[in-house]
């Protein structure tokens, strides 16, 4: 299997306002982060909040500014999800409008075709052909992930980050997308980062998982071999912490 | 539930009050019932009576038939400083709110420089530069006007720029100019129309009070702040000409204002 995302050494700085004074202190957020990632696999990556996390997503998908080491992408526009599906989608345009809006930018697709891709993606991700006229206001949270889903493979990525895609939604919506996004995988040979906080949902769908603890990555593998076999103290805490202790001790 | 009855109801008699005044003013310019700039010896002065439904004034020139064309001045005054203001101040405040950094601390120091200044000064400023006169005090007016439109735009950008949908549209390919026109202008459509309707009614009564100093529109030309400054002097011997352009004028904010406060959310 050849390698969709390669990261080396990726350092990654934040301005932060220190108040009282002009100047701005430099935070790193990551430190010597290095992991690749395979064609097709669902890579998770787990921590607690503020552990750079989200930051990695960003730096992989080239929205930090400050960073230093390489990042290699086979993919030219890979995607993201957000967590929140409340704000990831603009509410003053319709379903339809922010489905065809990848493609008016980045393809010369007429108008009537890139329509019946938009509708087309939309079945894809289980949704009826008549949400195209509708607005982001009046879908469930549920409902406007797929959507988030759905604009984010409308330029066929191969690889798709995944922001905490289900922590904003019930339990039992959770399992819903999490078996479409799993399913889409397979359709389009998607390979995906998937960034949560909830081991459950990451022994569920992952294949291999990344802990992350203050901007580092302290334990990664397979996934049974984290779960069953944790080495970093921090990886059995965070174990211990989920209530998953017990089967590893079995 | 109730509420929102309430506020419909407001906009709704605002919508009602504006449609009317802005009727009128259309109607004034194919039809006045005299010549606005007749004068007529006999009728100086006139009361009220139904040949002259507002009277008339110390030249004996119909009152109604001025406040008809004087609306129009006003209006054209008041919704080209409005365009000015909205057109520059949406320009502004969408890239400093949505770049941020040394461009916005640069052009918000100007805005403030321009806001210190009371916008009656700042419009004398530039009619004693460019001299008195319609299009000027529409330019000083607008010129006025920016920084407080600027200053809404850029506060709305600052918020939204951060919104995960402007990442996503990011990642959709979408240019800065895109996300900053196309992603995110719609949504503060219904606080720069409210906005820009407050704006409106200050200009109706800053364009009175430039014409109240004799420094905005010339006569004969009519508009109702000159004519109000003119009614001033016969308040007590012939107060009904003070009344037909006040009561024009009232009616004019009124509507705007109620609509404003119906758009707000």
């Amino acid at each position: 299997m050849s390698s969709i995302l390669s990261v080396k050494d990726l350092n990654c700085f934040y301005k932060k306002e220190s108040p009282g004074s002009m100047r701005r202190k430099r935070v790193q957020i990551l430190h010597d982060v290095s992991f690749t990632m395979e064609q097709g696999e669902i890579l998770g990556l787990v921590g607690e909040s503020g552990s750079g996390k989200s930051t990695l997503a960003k730096a992989v998908l080239n929205m930090v500014p400050d960073k230093s080491g390489t990042i290699g992408c086979e993919d030219a526009y890979p995607q993201m999800v957000f967590q929140d599906p409340y704000g990831s989608l603009n509410p003053a345009k319709t379903i339809g409008w922010i489905l065809e809006e990848p493609l008016k930018n980045r393809s010369r697709m007429p108008k009537e075709e890139r329509r019946r891709n938009a509708a087309e993606m939309l079945s894809h991700v289980g949704l009826d052909e008549k949400f195209l006229e509708r607005f982001p206001g009046e879908l469930s949270g549920g409902q406007r992930q797929r959507v988030c889903i759905a604009a984010a493979l409308m330029l066929r990525p191969k690889l798709l980050i995944a922001d905490e895609p289900v922590s904003a939604l019930d339990v039992t919506i959770q399992a819903q997308v999490l078996k479409l996004l799993f399913s889409l995988k397979q359709d389009f040979g998607l390979s995906i980062l998937f960034i949560s906080h909830d081991l459950r949902v990451v022994y569920q769908l992952c294949d291999r998982v990344m802990i992350m603890q203050g901007g580092r990555i302290v334990e990664m593998g397979r996934s049974d071999d984290i779960y069953f076999r944790p080495q970093h103290p921090y990886t059995k805490q965070l174990l211990d912490a989920a209530g998953i202790q017990a089967y590893g001790e079995k | 539930m109730e509420k929102r009855k309430k506020r419909n109801a407001g906009f709704i008699a605002g919508c009602v009050i504006t449609g009317i005044m802005l009727t009128l003013t259309v109607i004034g310019f194919f039809y006045t019932p005299y010549d606005p700039e007749a004068m007529s010896a006999a009728d100086k002065l006139a009361g009220i009576s139904p040949r002259h439904i507002m009277g008339c004034d110390n030249f004996g020139r119909d009152i109604f038939s001025r406040v008809l064309k004087g609306a129009q001045t006003t209006l054209i005054v008041a919704g080209g400083t409005v365009l000015i203001g909205t057109v520059f101040g949406v320009l502004i405040g969408a890239f400093t709110g949505y770049f941020g950094g040394l461009l916005d601390e640069g052009l918000m120091r100007v805005m403030d420089a321009l806001f210190a200044f009371p916008s009656l000064l700042l419009a004398l400023v530039f009619v004693s530069l460019f001299g008195s006169g319609t299009y000027q005090v529409i330019l000083a007016l607008g010129i006025a006007f920016i920084p407080s439109f600027s200053r809404i735009v850029r506060s709305e950008y600052l918020r939204c720029r951060n919104l995960d949908y402007v990442k996503s549209a990011r990642l959709a390919g979408a240019s800065h100019l895109r996300i900053m026109f196309v992603h995110i202008l719609p949504n503060i459509y219904t606080v720069l129309l409210s906005s820009i309707m407050i704006g409106f009614n200050n200009a109706v009564l800053a364009e009175a009070g430039l014409t109240y100093l004799s420094i905005g529109v010339q006569p004969p030309d009519a508009s109702l702040g000159e004519m109000l400054s003119n009614a001033q002097t016969y308040l007590f011997s012939a107060p009904w000409y003070a009344l037909g352009p006040g009561i024009t004028m009232v009616l004019l904010i009124l509507g705007f204002s109620l609509m404003a406060e119906g758009m707000k959310r």
